[in-house]
């Protein structure tokens, strides 16, 4: 950890950055994020196993962007984050500066963004296998009973947008389910207008998922909301080859094509 | 008690299956009257909660059809349409949608046949699943319909 404390002081030292986004002691036994923007303040950086939060979240709002330059330390979903915001043309290469934190928490330096693919192809990315054994039990279910889960599941949301708030990909200015001339998704957290914000919501993120979990994480009522991005991370990889975060030059799965993209269902 | 007629939206594009759906008609073909055509630029505009609002709206089933690929009025409109709906149908079945209940094709402005094809065997198939019970339950359909009848 004093590796990561000791870059972060030095850069905020010689000007390099004007913010390190970290990890820091949160009330109880929790972890937030903090902006550190003094050097002496660095010793409240902290990385244990409770740090799991995406804190790349934090890289494209305007009042952090408004202290200027910025630094963040990186756990490996959040260097994926960083290259799928990259592909998306979010950030740009030498824009921010990553400290990445490894699996046994130490300092891994990164020149620029190709560094950080080399990084990532050496990791184990795959969701957990308890997700992946949850979303074969899902896929085992007949129709109805997949229908009856999820009803029952998208019934407990309270439209909270939580799943949405926390997610950092889900950086949009003005939200589609803000529409509301004509209002697209219901607004009443009622069965229809969950199920739709639901879909909608797995669509917007289809390709784009880099299996965080930060989305079923903050979901207040426990929905494993997470579940519908992951199940079409394999799906998209099968058929287009394309996997979220590993690449900072993706084309984005839905804004693409090939000519020959295989399906089955059209006549 | 009438036999079921199925309630059927196809989304059509402009150039090719709106053309190719107008040739039916002045080929004097007959096909299913359950049908209700909405014709869009391009099938790269359908938007996939159209699908969804269809159904939310008392659709029994959804047709989706645009121009052969490689025909596009717009060059790729098509080919996006297509990722789309592979997304969108696996992440349909997962929360337990019937994606029988939603028919893909493609009707070039020649096949005026193939339109009224697509039409009747979707109409058939439609009217062997039934009515969209548990879409229109979460909708809050179901309610009104019984109201309605009286």
């Amino acid at each position: 950890m004093d590796d990561i404390r000791n870059k972060a002081k030095e850069l905020l030292e010689n000007n390099s950055v004007n913010v390190v986004i970290g990890f820091g002691n949160g009330s109880e036994n929790q972890t937030r994020a903090i902006f550190v923007r003094k050097p002496e303040d660095t010793v409240k950086l902290i990385y244990d196993e409770r740090c799991v939060q995406n804190l790349s979240l934090y890289l494209l709002k305007h009042e952090v962007k408004h202290f200027g330059k910025i630094a963040i330390t990186a756990t490996l979903p959040i260097l994926r984050t960083i290259l799928q915001l990259a592909s998306e043309c979010q950030i740009n290469d030498g824009e921010i500066i990553v400290l990445g934190i490894s699996s046994d928490g130490k300092l891994v330096e990164f020149a620029d963004f190709k560094a950080i693919e080399d990084y990532i192809s050496t990791q184990n990315i795959d969701i957990k296998v308890e997700e992946k054994e949850f979303i074969k039990k899902i896929e085992a279910m007949s129709l109805s009973e997949k229908w009856a889960f999820w009803q029952e599941e998208f019934a407990k949301c309270i439209k909270c947008y939580a799943c949405r708030q926390t997610c950092p990909l889900c950086y949009c200015t003005r939200c589609f389910v803000e529409s509301n001339q004509p209002q697209w998704i219901p607004v009443a957290a009622h069965q229809l207008g969950n199920f739709e914000w639901h879909i909608l919501r797995a669509m917007h993120l289809a390709g784009r998922c880099i299996n965080c979990g930060e989305c079923a994480k903050a979901c207040p009522v426990g929905i494993p909301l997470n579940l519908l991005t992951y199940t079409l991370i394999d799906s998209i990889k099968a058929e287009f080859g394309t996997i979220a975060g590993t690449n900072a030059k993706l084309d984005s799965v839905l804004s693409s094509y090939k000519f020959d993209d295989k399906e089955n269902f059209i006549g | 008690m009438p036999e079921f007629e199925p309630k059927i939206v196809a989304f059509v594009c402009n150039w090719c299956t709106y053309a190719g759906a107008d040739l039916t008609g002045t080929s004097r073909i007959k096909y299913a009257p359950n049908v209700k055509i909405i014709r869009f630029p391009c099938t790269g505009r359908i938007d996939f909660m159209l699908l969804l609002k269809a159904f939310a709206n008392g659709a029994d089933g959804v047709i989706v059809s645009g121009c052969h690929p490689n025909d596009c009025h717009y060059t790729s409109g098509n080919f996006h349409a297509r990722r789309r709906w592979m997304v969108f149908r696996h992440l349909l079945d997962f929360v337990g949608m019937d994606i029988r209940r939603v028919k893909y094709s493609w009707v070039s402005a020649a096949e005026g046949a193939k339109w009224a094809d697509v039409v009747n065997k979707t109409v058939e198939e439609i009217r062997k699943l039934g009515p969209y019970n548990e879409y229109q339950k979460v909708a809050k359909l179901d309610f009104e319909k019984e109201v309605t009848n009286g």
